[in-house]
């Protein structure tokens, strides 16, 4: 169920050039079922940035009632965001959407995610799902530069990480389809999230394969009333069927939406 | 007693405060966070004659204290709306006001005459100010003698009262609203949003797909006010108020400005709860200032304290 909750920062790091981890408690933890569902947060009190930014889940503690995200801090509000401190209240609407289905991959199968820049952080809590189920999962993760790169000891600790830039200037240079390619990666199920150029190259190279795409658009209210953030299906692709990504994804199987 | 309840054609609102149209689907979402019941009434999403995908997206765009949107009256068509958006609206009491849209006159009468027999539905509102599709529209919206054209054929054939739409992107509001008043409106809703435009400064390009969108939100509030005080003061049916609408405060100042009931649209996509907490806060506000019902409220910016007074008595 969607709540609304004044939750307490925990803490914020900066944990690589502009990418902020950002821990929050609050009770409405207790209703984060699906790895990769997302939260819209209000990162002021007033309406100056106005709408809500929706930012994807990247760890969830049930003990604790803490969930942690990461973003990069590039517009005005993911700016604000960065510059809360701990004890801080922050306004939080969620969990939103649906997320990763686990459940389509079963134990002892491998599990190959693939993530991109800020589309990374929701693979490490399907990532710790997945190892918990007897999932065997490899990651591939892409980054712009290497100041950009976080969280590689972390998914390290939970299967085989390759770690791709753009610009070449650490680990793998170049996509990471490449590195799928080069490496022989064989998988049952592939779980990405990341700019659609990547998506869409994964759909269409994997396409007799199980894949599972967590797409992204610009929102409104984040709870799938105001039809900003729809997009075609792919039976009928420029027809009146929709789906919006808010509510309806922002996790669709490969073939089901355009993307 | 209530303070809040309010009287208009068509409509017996417990209290004055409506989600906008566009702005609320057609409440299936915000079913799940509250009960609809509370509502004075709900305009829902527009509705054509047949189903719309709407425009491409990026159909958003945030602005300082709003935002533009270009959705394009995505909605799933006359049949589906009557078929299953209004039956399942049923279940609550609270009136639905059909917003009805089109780009051609006889969708605009099909659309009006069929939605406005459905049981639940007390009043039409007339979508002739979208600024975001491509034909008609907008036409009906610019121009006074298309619009009371417009205005008088829809009546003829709706069976509830019908409520005009208008557009703040004319030269002379009060006009169009004398003209839709003439046509046999029973009511004004104003206003919709304002033609705008953000251009992304890494791409020299304009942000929404659809180039121009309509602005809405707390920024356009004050344009609201000044076009409602005028054009209250000119004609005699109601308005329903709305743009920018974030707190009971300014609910009254749309009151004062000579609105009768006030919609709520974009601060719903920022506290989903804003309609029930502005309800809840209004009584107390009214007796602050020294009302016993809102309805003492309406026009208090330009009327004179004698007919303040025998309004009151």
């Amino acid at each position: 169920m969607i709540k609304q909750e004044l939750c307490q920062v925990i803490d914020q790091t900066e944990i690589a050039t502009n990418i902020y981890e950002l821990t929050v408690k609050g009770e409405l933890v207790h209703e984060m079922k699906e790895p990769g569902q997302f939260v819209h947060l209000k990162v002021n009190n007033g309406i100056s940035p106005l709408l809500r930014r929706p930012i994807s889940i990247a760890n969830i503690n049930q003990d604790e009632e803490t969930f942690t995200m990461i973003y990069r801090a590039e517009g005005k509000g993911t700016r604000l965001l960065a510059t809360l401190q701990q004890g801080d209240l922050l306004d939080v609407l969620g969990p939103l959407g649906h997320g990763f289905p686990v459940e389509e991959t079963e134990a002892c199968d491998t599990a190959l995610l693939v993530g991109g820049g800020i589309g990374v952080p929701p693979l490490y809590e399907l990532s710790q799902r997945l190892t918990a189920n007897g999932v065997k999962v490899i990651h591939v993760l892409g980054h712009q530069t290497k100041n950009a790169v976080f969280y590689e000891e972390e998914f390290k600790q939970l299967g085989p990480t390759f770690i791709a830039t753009a610009d070449g200037s650490y680990a793998y240079s170049g996509f990471v389809t490449d590195i799928i390619k080069n490496e022989n990666i064989t998988f049952d199920v592939l779980y990405t999230c990341g700019p659609t150029p990547m998506l869409r190259a994964l759909e269409q190279e994997y396409r007799h394969k199980k894949v599972f795409l967590s797409l992204e658009e610009r929102m409104g209210c984040g709870i799938g009333a105001c039809f900003a953030c729809v997009c075609h299906t792919a039976e009928d692709p420029t027809g009146v069927s929709y789906k919006k990504v808010c509510s309806d994804g922002p996790v669709f199987k490969a073939g089901e939406v355009v993307i | 007693m209530s303070a809040l309840n309010i009287s208009l054609p068509g409509l017996e609102l417990k209290n004055p405060i409506m989600p906008a149209s566009g702005c609320f689907g057609f409440g299936r979402e915000y079913s799940d966070l509250y009960d609809l019941s509370q509502l004075g009434a709900i305009m829902i999403k527009a509705t054509t004659k047949d189903a719309r995908f709407g425009n491409p997206t990026p159909r958003v765009a945030e602005t300082s204290a709003g935002m533009l949107n270009a959705i394009g009256l995505q909605n799933p068509g006359l049949t589906k709306v009557v078929e299953e958006e209004l039956p399942w609206l049923s279940q609550f009491d609270v009136p639905i006001i059909a917003n009805v849209a089109g780009s051609m006159e006889e969708d605009y009468i099909e659309v009006a005459k069929e939605i406005s027999q459905a049981p639940n539905v007390h009043a039409l509102e007339l979508n002739i100010s979208c600024p975001n599709v491509k034909t008609g529209g907008i036409a009906f919206g610019t121009v006074p003698e298309i619009a009371q054209s417009l205005t008088k054929k829809v009546k003829e054939v709706s069976a509830v009262p019908v409520y005009v739409k208008l557009s703040p992107n004319v030269t002379n509001i009060v006009e169009m609203a004398k003209a839709v008043e003439q046509g046999g409106a029973d009511g004004l809703t104003m206003i919709n949003t304002l033609v705008g435009m953000r251009i992304d400064i890494k791409t020299g390009k304009p942000v929404i797909a659809n180039k121009t969108g309509g602005l809405s939100g707390p920024a356009i509030k004050p344009v609201a006010i000044r076009m409602i005080h005028e054009v209250s003061q000119q004609v005699a049916i109601p308005i329903i108020g709305m743009g920018g609408v974030e707190s009971a405060e300014d609910v009254i100042e749309y009151f004062y400005a000579g609105a009768s009931a006030v919609a709520v649209g974009t601060m719903n996509f920022v506290d989903p709860f804003i309609c029930p907490k502005i309800i809840a806060e209004l009584p107390e506000l009214i007796h602050s200032l020294g009302f016993d019902h809102i309805s003492e409220c309406t026009g208090r910016s330009w009327k004179t304290v004698e007919k303040l007074t025998h309004h009151r008595a």
